[in-house]
């Protein structure tokens, strides 16, 4: 069960033609495919292609009305390999992944398919986890569509765009026999937007036709002499055949300025941020009217020689926007201008910085930067004092202090502004008007451009002593999470038997490495923390542990990690946390989860294919709250003088997913009045002293501090709010690590019945006496 | 030549800062959904992935009339994140997300209305710090006011809390109430009862958010850090108190006077009026000492320090202390109150007692005590029940009387091995603030707020009794040399830095290296 259903959204996939569609990109990209008559869909979720996978798995009924086949894949590497059903039929065929790491795992699979090439059209939507929260390396999936000659569609970001890329990028695909990634940039995924529909189609010609017709070509097939050939047909042919369809569908786009001698090149999914960024120079609108001329790549590799060639010439200097490094199509349009004559100055990565978010402060300094050195005259003079000079930290939120006045704009000549807009309601609705920028002569650059300060001197200096007061807020584990107390668990055996060395994996579970946990040394990728734990495999000691969750383990953990070690006789620890989702993607199901899935085969315990490649030393914990006794595991697996690994399973379901599968039960059981209990823990106020151990080894969200209200206590003490879901972690912890009794873990009777309430008044009549007799003594000493 | 025709019509630009579980995502689709039934085109993005577990992030929404949509002839091409100096109105969900606003210069006083709930919710740098770590909420306020044009702060999640629904219904009132959208407040409800979840609740927190807002005050109000400190009363009904309390107003400087009553409170209540005397006897000393030192013109820092520590130090921390508290009748009514407890409902508290064999051992006479102790077979005998924690029911039979009878050992305390060490340590420490203030009186008071460390139970309480030893074996040495106090104070903070005084022990050794 996913961490979001999308049960209600889905339906706007089966809109009639015509209507308009309002959702999320992820969401216009499925009724793309669906437009486009694909036969079958594949993929591995990860942020943020998630939300894709979590459609296409609440879509199930209207993708088997319309004979679409889904899979969730084991891996990028299986979604990628399944394309390989378009290599001999002519059945569409799409796959999804997070990039660039699922594109990592998936290149083996796509380099192949690239190489024999496609009948039926093949596309690899990938969302690339680039800049601001991005939680993976920063690289470009531009290298592996350039060294596999791959086609890679940057779409504008809009819902229109990018629906109109899912159904070029097949036709692309099938004109030139070549596989096409879709890249969406992670904010295109999440952006709601509109766009007109048309119809679903069923597929053309669906899979089990193939497989009721099988073909074979072994000239498809990498194996020589095919696999050199393959290399020629990719230039002489299938390159030729994808530059021709490109040109004549107009996927790239042109748009033009009035300042003519000058354009910018761009990838199409930075179009709405350059806009801006033009906008805030005064040399755009709101609707993508530019005085400069754009060159807008939604198709970014391959480069189209003559495009650059006629958008270039006659300029005398062109800027680059090129997001992420190496400036792969500031090279290429280099080597264009140069060999085809173009004297245009070619600008980029000079003005913009080498590496980077590009975003729409970025570029519009770039823009400045540019226009400065060959447009200057288009640029707002400004005509103030330089700015002050600020602490680094607040220099990047600092611009020019200046009011300056634009040139005149109808002193070019050609420039037509449209004069101020009756007041359309906009203005006269919105209180103070906040944003109503009339178009009148002259333009106030601070109505358009970069803001100048009218701000007190004394702001800036106040904004950069905030940076020590805002807390960083680094991701942790949830309120309640199975995880926490196997970290927890960690630490205390650690504080036994001194460090070691922990290799960790993509997962919720990496939470560790932050604090309060502060544990692990390396991750090297999903499934990959045994593996990557492989060399310290000699006599030491201290063995090396390692850590993998039930996610990384069914995809590829199992063999590359697990295996390995059985194979190596690897001495160490790995600790294996299960539990039963793939939690960080956002909760989906996976092999050994519990759920009950009627299109999944689920309930295939970790422990048997642990077992089954050959693991002697195996440990199950099936209550992962128990700290002293996961502690006990591990400091048992670090000493035992058995060789070869010692596996521990820690079990214990997701709290997110539990809490939105028990939540509802609870309710209606409360509502029918049957007998229920509650728990939540707390901290007796007057018995904390304000120390935080045990924050420190839990860091549970719930877990916080507040001021002790008692003026004997300078520090704030613990307390728990009303977030705690009862896991019990913070007693455990508290229980195993010795530290203070003022844990309770409170149990609340819904509904108590006849034989509760009669316990309970005999045990008030008792404790109330002896209560109020030691009240009395103290009442009389009170004042 | 080409030409190029601008068409009119200029976005409102809305950035929401909030943390994961929040429903910032909730308040960025309702202003679209509100925008979009008004005739707007609305476009709103965000970056949740890793940072909805526990981080923080923006969502931005940006929207225009569709009238200039139709006038313009093509859709906008609307921005996909917020630029600094851009930005017309800033939610934040959290006081020091609103900071973070500021910082990343999306704040701007020609532009931005910024909203910020006032409320506090910690990140895990300011938790876990030994000591307080948490941030001054003032500095944002502060800058709030200078770098926004409006800047309404108020407690959103208590009304959230209040009306029993989410931050984001009460932030959605807020926006509402701030005016800065051109949309009514049958708009605005319109759209929490199309998303027809919670909507009695949402609606209630809706209407407590804008009626906060549009009554916010132009300037937002300073959290107060102070302490409230007690008041000192008059009089006591107990004759033996009165006079404890008529010593303390005549006898005492009157800046020491409220935490003397704090601790008069706490000695008494954690033995008896006889163990009070002797606190205000103790403290009396002390302030004779104070003023023999020129304390006076020092506004009695020593007295007052002493009044605190002095309480802590003798009310320490021990087995019979914390069941007497886990039996009380007013803890009892606080748990329901704080789990909120219906009159209908039972509530059972299962404690969490870890003892080790030395606080069982503590809790002995003291000469049987020391016995166990040295025994490795008597002690070896009660480590086998210590090995692990114990879950004790205070609210049954077997469990309260267990925990009452412990408690019932009050009177037998001063006989206790505990008490026996903890005196020796509280004799020595007073030894020391007496042998230093004639010589350093800003180091006999900095001696006396070293007591701070020494608190908690078991582990922590042994952690912290090793670095107090560590520091007051320091204080000693460094007597009589420049700036004593300032050194230990900052040799205080170090021990606050870690768990096992790494950063004490390094100082402690630059310190000796200086003195040699």
């Amino acid at each position: 069960m996913a961490e979001r259903s999308f049960k209600k959204e889905v339906q706007q996939l089966r809109i009639a033609p015509g209507e308009e569609f309002r959702g999320e990109g992820i969401l216009a990209v499925t009724k793309g495919l669906l437009q486009s008559g694909v036969s079958y869909v594949a993929g591995y979720q990860g942020a943020p292609i998630s939300h894709l996978m979590d459609v296409l798995s609440d879509a199930q009924d209207i993708l088997e009305d319309l004979g679409v086949h889904f899979e969730a894949s084991a891996s990028e590497a299986t979604a990628a390999a399944t394309l390989a059903a378009s290599v001999m039929y002519p059945v569409r065929g799409a796959v999804t992944w997070k990039s660039t790491v699922g594109t990592n795992v998936a290149s083996d699979a796509l380099a192949n398919l690239a190489s024999g090439g496609v009948k039926g059209g093949a596309l690899v939507i990938v969302g690339e986890d680039y800049g601001e929260g991005s939680s993976i390396m920063q690289e470009r999936t531009h290298a592996f569509a350039m060294k596999s000659q791959i086609w890679l569609l940057d779409p504008r970001p809009n819902l229109e765009s990018m629906v109109d890329a899912v159904e070029h990028g097949f036709q692309l695909s099938e004109a030139s026999n070549t596989p096409v990634i879709l890249q969406l940039r992670i904010r295109s995924c999440h952006v709601h937007g509109r766009f007109i529909t048309k119809e679903n189609k069923r597929p053309e010609y669906t899979l089990a036709q193939a497989l009721d017709n099988p073909e074979r070509d072994v000239s498809r097939i990498v194996l020589p002499p095919a696999s050199f050939l393959h290399e020629h047909e990719k230039v002489n042919s299938r390159w030729p055949a994808a530059v021709e369809f490109i040109k004549q569908n107009k996927l790239n786009e042109f748009i033009d300025g009035d300042l003519s001698d000058i354009g910018l090149i761009l990838q199409g999914g930075l179009y709405n941020g350059v806009i801006r960024a033009l906008q805030l120079l005064g040399l755009a609108d709101h609707f993508g009217n530019s005085r400069i001329p754009l060159y807008i790549m939604n198709v970014t590799y391959p480069v189209i020689d003559d495009e650059v060639a006629e958008f270039c010439r006659g300029k005398k200097a062109v800027l680059m926007l090129e997001e992420g490094q190496p400036n792969y199509i500031e090279q290429n349009i280099a080597t264009i201008l140069r060999q085809k004559g173009v004297d245009a100055a070619l600008e980029g990565k000079g003005v913009l910085p080498i590496a980077g978010e590009y975003t729409t402060a970025v570029m519009r300094d770039g823009l400045q930067a540019f226009l400065e050195k060959h447009h200057p005259e288009s640029l707002p003079v400004i005509d103030a004092p330089a700015p002050e000079p600020l602490a680094p930290s607040a220099a990047a939120t600092a611009t020019a202090t200046a009011t300056a006045t634009m040139p005149a704009i109808e002193e070019d000549g050609d420039l037509a502004i449209e004069e101020d807009h009756p007041a359309n309601g906009h203005a006269a609705h919105a209180n103070g008007a906040p944003t109503v920028i009339p178009r009148v002569q002259p333009m106030q650059v601070d109505q358009v451009a970069r803001k100048p300060s009218v701000q007190p001197i004394n702001f800036q200096r106040q904004v950069s002593e905030l940076a020590q007061v805002v807390p960083p807020r680094p991701a942790g584990f949830c309120t309640g999470c199975p995880e926490r107390p196997v970290f927890s668990a960690l630490s205390l055996a650690q504080e036994k038997l001194g460090e070691h060395h922990i290799a960790c994996d993509i997962g919720c579970h990496l939470f560790s490495i932050l604090p309060p946990f502060n544990l692990g040394a390396t991750t090297m990728g999903y499934g990959l923390g045994a593996s990557s734990a492989a060399a310290f495999n000699v006599p030491s000691s201290k063995r090396s542990i390692s850590i993998m969750g039930d996610g990384g383990f069914w995809h590829n953990g199992l063999a590359s990690g697990i295996g390995n070690a059985v194979f190596n006789k690897y001495d160490g620890v790995i600790i294996i946390i299960d539990n039963f989702y793939a939690a960080a993607t956002g909760g989906q199901d996976i092999l050994s989860s519990r759920a009950a899935n009627k299109s999944r085969s689920t309930n295939n315990p970790i422990v048997d294919a642990v077992k089954g490649v050959g693991v002697k030393w195996v440990r199950v914990l099936d209550r992962t709250y128990s700290v002293s006794k996961v502690q006990a595991a591990i400091e048992e697996a670090l000493t035992t003088p058995e060789k070869g690994p010692k596996v521990i399973i820690a079990q214990s379901e997701c709290m997110l997913n539990k809490q939105r599968r028990l939540k509802p039960q609870f309710r209606a059981a409360v509502k029918e009045g049957k007998r229920v209990v509650k728990e939540r823990f707390g901290v007796d106020p007057d018995v904390c002293t304000g120390d935080h151990a045990c924050i420190r080894l839990s860091g549970c969200p719930s877990l916080t501090i507040k001021d002790s209200g008692d003026p004997l206590k300078e520090d704030p003490i613990a307390h728990v709010d009303n977030t705690c879901v009862g896991c019990g972690n913070c007693g455990e912890v508290a229980h195993a690590a010795v530290l203070c009794p003022s844990f309770y873990r409170a149990d609340l009777i819904h509904n108590p019945t006849q034989w509760d309430l009669f316990k309970a008044k005999v045990r008030q009549r008792v404790i109330g006496l002896l209560q109020s007799r030691r009240s009395q003594r103290l009442n009389q000493y009170s004042f | 030549m080409t030409s190029t025709t601008f068409q009119a019509g200029s976005p409102i630009k809305i950035a929401i800062l909030a943390m994961g579980g929040q429903g910032g995502g909730v308040l960025a689709d309702w202003i679209v959904d509100m925008a979009e039934h008004a005739k707007w085109w609305a476009q709103t993005t965000s970056v949740p992935g890793v940072a909805q577990r526990t981080g923080a992030t923006i969502y931005y929404v940006e929207m225009l009339p569709e009238s200039d949509v139709e006038a313009a002839g093509r859709p906008p091409a609307l921005a996909m994140m917020p630029t600094p100096g851009d930005v017309d109105l800033v939610v934040a969900a959290e006081l020091m997300e609103g900071g973070r606003a500021i910082q990343r210069g999306l704040v701007t006083p020609d532009r931005s209305t910024l909203i910020s709930s006032s409320h506090r919710s910690y990140a895990v740098g300011e938790k876990s710090a030994r000591g307080n770590g948490i941030a001054d909420s003032n500095k944002v306020i502060e800058t709030g006011q200078a770098a926004a044009k409006r800047f309404i702060c108020v407690d959103l999640q208590a009304l959230a809390d209040q009306a029993g629904s989410v931050i984001s219904a009460s932030l959605f009132g807020a926006v509402a109430g701030s005016g800065t959208l051109p949309f009514t407040r049958e708009d605005f409800e319109e759209t929490i009862r199309r998303g027809g979840v919670g909507v009695e609740a949402s609606l209630r927190a809706f209407a407590l958010g804008l009626e906060a807002a549009a009554n916010a005050p132009a300037e937002p109000a300073r959290v107060s850090t102070e302490k409230p400190s007690p008041e000192v009363p008059e009089t006591a009904s107990h004759p033996r108190i009165r006079k404890l309390l008529d010593d303390l107003r005549q006898n005492f400087p009157a800046a020491a006077q409220p935490m003397l009553v704090a601790g008069l409170r706490r000695t008494v209540d954690f033995q008896d009026p006889a163990y009070g005397a002797k606190y205000i006897d103790h403290v009396r000393a002390l302030r004779k000492l104070d003023e023999q030192y020129g304390g006076q013109a020092k506004n009695w820092a020593l007295t007052t320090a002493a009044a605190r520590y002095v309480a802590v130090a003798m009310a320490y921390d021990d087995v019979i202390r914390v069941a007497d508290l886990k039996t009380r009748a007013a803890r009892f009514e606080r748990v329901r109150g704080e789990v909120g407890a219906k009159a209908d409902q039972l509530l059972y508290t299962t404690e969490y007692m870890h003892p080790r064999v030395e606080e069982l051992c503590g809790t002995m006479p003291a000469p049987l005590g020391r016995w166990v102790e040295n025994s490795k077979f008597a002690s070896g005998l009660l480590g086998r029940f210590c090995r692990k924690g114990r879950f004790l029911q205070s609210g049954t039979l077997t469990g309260f009387l267990m925990l009452y009878a412990l408690a019932g050992m009050r009177r037998f305390r001063r006989s206790t091995l505990r008490h026996r060490i903890e005196l020796k340590s509280f004799e020595a420490w007073l030894r020391l603030i007496e042998e230093t203030a004639p010589v350093d009186y800003d180091l006999a008071v900095e001696i006396v707020n070293c007591r701070r460390l020494v608190k908690g139970y078991s582990d922590t309480h042994e952690r912290g009794e090793s670095k107090y030893q560590r520091l007051i074996a320091a204080a000693a040495d460094l007597r009589g040399r420049p700036e004593a106090a300032q050194r230990l104070r900052e040799l205080r903070e170090a021990a606050l830095a870690d768990d096992k005084g790494t950063k004490l022990d390094t100082m402690l050794a630059q310190e000796l290296k200086l003195a040699a």
